[in-house]
C-alpha cells in the first residue's frame, strides 16, 4: 500500500514560505528576522502569513540593519536558536560582511565547536526583474571563498523548499540565494509534506551526449531555452546541469557530465573575473582534463557593476551568447 | 546640556582611599575587599608574567591590561555562573576571574586554537577581534535567555574606539529595541592605539551614547573597583529582572602599550604613567582604604602573592608541556563534517608531510 503523496503548484516564492513554515512548525528553535518580515510578509513575501501564524516572538521585525541581523543572529544560534535571517536584497548585504567573515563562519574553528552557529541568511539576488541599482547584485563568489560557509542557490519551486530545509537543518552557516527573476516566472509540483534537497548535489535539467551546461539560479531556465532552440536547429545534444550548491560544488557529476561529453559551457550572471566559473573550470581540469576535446567556454556578465535596468538584458546572459558559446565548444 | 555635568563620575572610593559614600562602602564586607585585592593582584602578576615572556620570547605578540585590573575585576565579579561574557583581546583580567583557565589564556598568546575555548560550564566567546562586533553576539546571546525565559545576562567588553563602530550602534539599538538583558561595559582608556578620545569623537563621554537609545548609561571611575562592582551588578541585576540594557563607561588608562608591538611613547607623554601609578592605580587605591580600614594584611598577602605565583607557573608549565598543534583541527572544525575539497586538501597535506606524492 503506498500513501498518495499531496502535492500543489507553487511558485518560487511560495515554495520558500512553505519551507519555513515547515521548519516554524517543526521546531520550536526556528525564528524568522529581517527588515519588513513580520506584518509586512517581506517585500516579496516570502514570510506571508508566518507572523500571524507564528507571532512576533518567532518572526521578528528588526532595525534597519544588516550586520545587526546577522551579528545577533550569531548569538542567536549559539545560545539554541536557528535564526534564518533575510536580508532585503543581496545587494544590501555588504555592512554584515565583517559578521560573516570574521565570525558567523570562524566560531566553529575557533572554539573547536564548543560553539556553533547553525543559521540561514536568505537573500533575493540578480538581475532581470527592473529594480533599482544595487537591488540587482549577483555576488555569490563573494561568498563562495569563504571558509565555513556553504553557498546555495535554488532554480525552482520543488529545490527552493527541499534545500531552504536541508539548509536549515545543517549545523553550519548557510547563504541561501534566492534569484527574484524566478520567484513567480513559474510553478512546479512541489509536495507538502517535509523533504529535503541534500546540500553540496547538482541536478540534471537535461540529459545530453556533446556538451555540458553548467549553471544555477535564474540561469537555469535561461539556458534550458537556449537548449532548446539550438537542438532545434544543430544535430547535437546537450547536457544541463543545475549546480544548486556553489560551495562545495557537486565535483561527481560535473566529472561524470564531462567525461560523457567532452566539452563544457558555463553560464552564470556574476561577473566574469573571480566569478564561481573559474572554481568548476579547475574541478574540470583536476578531475576530467584528458577527457575535453575543446576548451571550456563561459557565457558571464560583464566586469561592471550590474547596470542600471535600461541596460541589464545586454548585461544577462542571452541565447545567442550562450547558443554561441555552445557552437564554439562543438566546433573546436 | 553639559554631559560632563549630567554623567559625572562615580567614585565611592577616593584615590586616598577614602570611602567617598561611606553608606554605600560599609557595604563590602572585609572578605569581598579582600577577594577584589586577590583578583586583581592576580590579574597584574599574570599580565606582568605574560609581558616578560613576550620579551624572552616564550610567548607571541600580547595585549596588556595594566592599570585597567579594577574595571575588568569589579565588573567580572557583578556577573555568576551562567551568565555569559564576551571579551576582546585586552579583557583576560575579566575572563580570568570570570572562570577561564590560565593555561588557555597562555594558549592564546601562543597562537592555539585551545585559547578561545573556556572551561566546560563558563560561557566566554573567544576574544573579538574585530573592534566592536561582540556587542551584536551578547545582544544575540542575551536576547535568546530572555526567548528561553532565564534570568541569565550578557556583559560585554569594549573600549572607547569602538563607539565609532557602526556596530556598536546596532548592538545598543538592537539591545533597546528588544529590551535585551546585556551589559554594556566600555572600558575609556582614553586612547584607541594611538588615537585620544578626543580625536575619536566630539562628544565629552561615552555615556551620553546611551541617551541616543533610551538606554539607562552611567559614568564611572573605572579604578575604583567599588564603584565598578556596585555600579555593575545594579545593572546585572535591572537585567535580570527584565528592565533590559544598561551602558557603563568605566573611566580607565592602560599603563602599557597597546600590544607588546606598540610604541605609546610616540603618541603620549610617558611621564603620565609614572604619575598614573601614583595617583590613580586601582590595587594601591584599594590597598590604601584597606589600610583606612584595618582590614590590611601583610601575612595574607605574602600567602596570596605566593598562591598566584604558583598558580601562573603551573598554567605555563601546563602551557608548555601541552600537546602539538595538530593541522588536523583545522580541517576538522570549518564545518561539522568535511567538505570534499577540505578532504582532498587535508590528503594532500598528509602526503606531501609524508613524504608519499609522486
Amino acid at each position: 500500500m503506498t500513501t498518495a503523496i499531496q502535492v500543489k503548484k507553487l511558485t518560487m516564492v511560495q515554495a520558500v514560505t512553505d519551507a519555513l513554515r515547515t521548519m516554524l512548525e517543526e521546531d520550536e528553535s526556528v525564528i524568522v528576522l529581517g527588515q519588513d518580515v513580520g506584518k509586512n510578509g517581506g517585500v516579496f513575501r516570502a514570510t506571508e502569513g508566518l507572523f500571524a501564524q507564528f507571532g512576533e516572538e518567532r518572526v521578528i521585525d528588526t532595525p534597519l540593519a544588516e550586520s545587526g541581523i546577522i551579528g545577533t543572529s550569531i548569538g542567536l544560534s549559539i545560545n539554541g536558536f536557528r535564526p534564518i535571517a533575510e536580508m532585503q536584497f543581496l545587494g544590501f548585504i555588504y555592512p554584515a560582511f565583517n559578521q560573516l567573515m570574521t565570525h558567523a563562519t570562524r566560531m566553529r574553528q575557533r572554539t573547536m565547536g564548543r560553539y556553533t552557529v547553525p543559521m540561514v541568511i536568505r537573500a533575493p539576488y540578480g538581475a532581470g526583474v527592473k529594480a533599482p541599482e544595487i537591488h540587482s547584485d549577483s555576488v555569490e563568489a563573494l561568498f563562495t571563498q569563504i571558509p565555513g560557509l556553504k553557498v546555495v542557490i535554488p532554480s525552482n519551486a520543488y529545490d527552493a523548499k527541499g534545500l531552504l530545509i536541508a539548509s536549515i537543518e545543517d549545523p553550519d552557516p548557510v547563504l541561501f540565494l534566492e534569484p527574484m527573476r524566478s520567484y513567480r516566472s513559474l510553478r512546479t509540483e512541489v509536495p507538502e509534506e517535509k523533504y529535503t534537497v541534500e546540500l553540496g548535489k547538482a541536478s540534471y535539467q537535461k540529459k545530453g551526449n556533446d556538451v555540458t551546461l553548467l549553471t544555477w539560479g535564474a540561469m537555469v531556465p535561461d539556458t534550458m531555452k537556449a537548449v532548446e532552440h539550438f537542438e532545434k536547429q544543430q544535430n547535437a545534444t546537450c547536457e544541463v546541469i543545475d549546480l544548486r550548491t556553489l560551495y562545495p560544488l557537486d565535483k561527481e557529476t560535473i566529472q561524470e557530465s564531462v567525461e560523457k561529453t567532452g566539452r563544457a559551457v558555463i553560464v552564470h550572471e556574476a561577473p566574469a573575473t573571480g566569478g564561481v566559473n573559474g572554481e568548476i573550470i579547475s574541478v574540470i581540469n583536476d578531475s576530467a582534463f584528458f577527457y575535453l576535446k575543446a576548451p571550456i567556454q563561459k557565457v558571464t556578465g560583464f566586469d561592471t557593476p550590474v547596470p542600471v535596468y535600461s541596460l541589464e538584458k545586454e548585461y544577462l546572459p542571452s541565447s545567442e551568447k550562450i547558443i554561441h558559446a555552445i557552437n564554439k565548444a562543438l566546433s573546436y | 546640556m553639559n554631559m560632563l555635568e549630567k554623567f559625572p563620575i562615580m567614585q565611592y572610593i577616593s584615590e586616598e582611599g577614602e570611602a567617598v559614600n561611606s553608606e554605600i562602602t560599609d557595604m563590602l564586607t572585609a572578605d569581598l575587599l579582600k577577594l577584589f585585592y586577590e583578583k586583581m593582584l592576580r590579574a597584574r602578576m599574570m599580565d606582568k608574567k605574560c609581558v616578560n615572556l613576550q620579551r624572552q620570547g616564550r610567548i607571541g605578540t600580547y595585549v596588556p591590561y595594566e592599570g585597567q585590573e579594577a574595571a575588568q575585576v569589579g565588573s567580572a565579579l557583578a556577573v555568576e555562573e551562567g551568565d555569559w561574557m564576551f571579551p576582546t583581546y585586552r579583557d583576560h583580567a575579566a575572563t580570568m576571574t570570570f572562570g577561564h583557565s590560565l593555561r588557555n589564556l597562555l594558549l592564546y598568546w601562543v597562537g592555539r586554537i585551545e585559547g578561545g575555548i573556556p572551561p566546560e560550564g563558563k560561557n566566554i566567546f573567544p576574544p573579538a577581534v574585530p573592534i566592536a562586533s561582540q556587542l551584536l553576539h551578547a545582544t544575540g546571546v542575551a536576547w535568546a535567555e530572555k526567548k528561553k525565559n532565564t534570568d541569565r545576562v550578557s556583559l560585554v567588553y569594549f573600549g572607547d574606539g569602538a563607539t565609532s563602530e557602526g556596530d556598536f550602534h546596532e548592538g545598543l539599538n538592537f539591545a533597546s529595541v528588544f529590551k535585551v538583558p546585556v551589559v554594556f561595559f566600555n572600558q575609556n582608556n582614553g586612547y584607541a592605539i594611538s588615537v585620544p578620545m578626543e580625536k575619536q569623537m566630539n562628544s565629552k563621554t561615552i555615556a551620553q551614547k546611551g541617551l541616543g537609545y533610551e538606554i539607562p548609561s552611567i559614568r564611572i571611575d573605572g579604578n575604583d573597583i567599588a564603584a565598578v562592582y556596585l555600579e555593575t551588578k545594579k545593572a546585572v541585576e535591572r537585567a535580570r529582572n527584565g528592565e533590559g540594557p544598561t551602558l557603563i563607561e568605566a573611566v580607565t588608562w592602560r599603563y602599557g602599550a597597546h600590544t607588546t608591538a606598540d610604541d605609546p611613547s610616540k603618541y603620549r607623554d610617558q611621564a603620565e604613567i609614572d604619575n598614573r601609578r601614583k595617583t590613580t592605580d586601582p590595587l594601591s587605591r584599594l590597598e590604601k582604604y584597606m589600610k583606612n580600614e584595618g582590614i590590611w594584611d601583610e601575612e595574607w598577602l605574602t600567602n596570596t602573592e605566593n598562591k598566584i605565583t604558583n598558580e601562573i607557573n603551573t598554567a605555563l608549565d601546563e602551557m608548555q608541556k601541552y600537546p602539538e598543534a595538530n593541522i588536523d583541527d583545522v580541517f576538522e572544525n570549518v564545518f561539522e563534517k568535511l567538505t570534499w575539497t577540505l578532504e582532498e586538501q587535508r590528503e594532500q597535506h598528509r602526503k606531501i608531510k609524508r613524504g608519499q606524492m609522486s
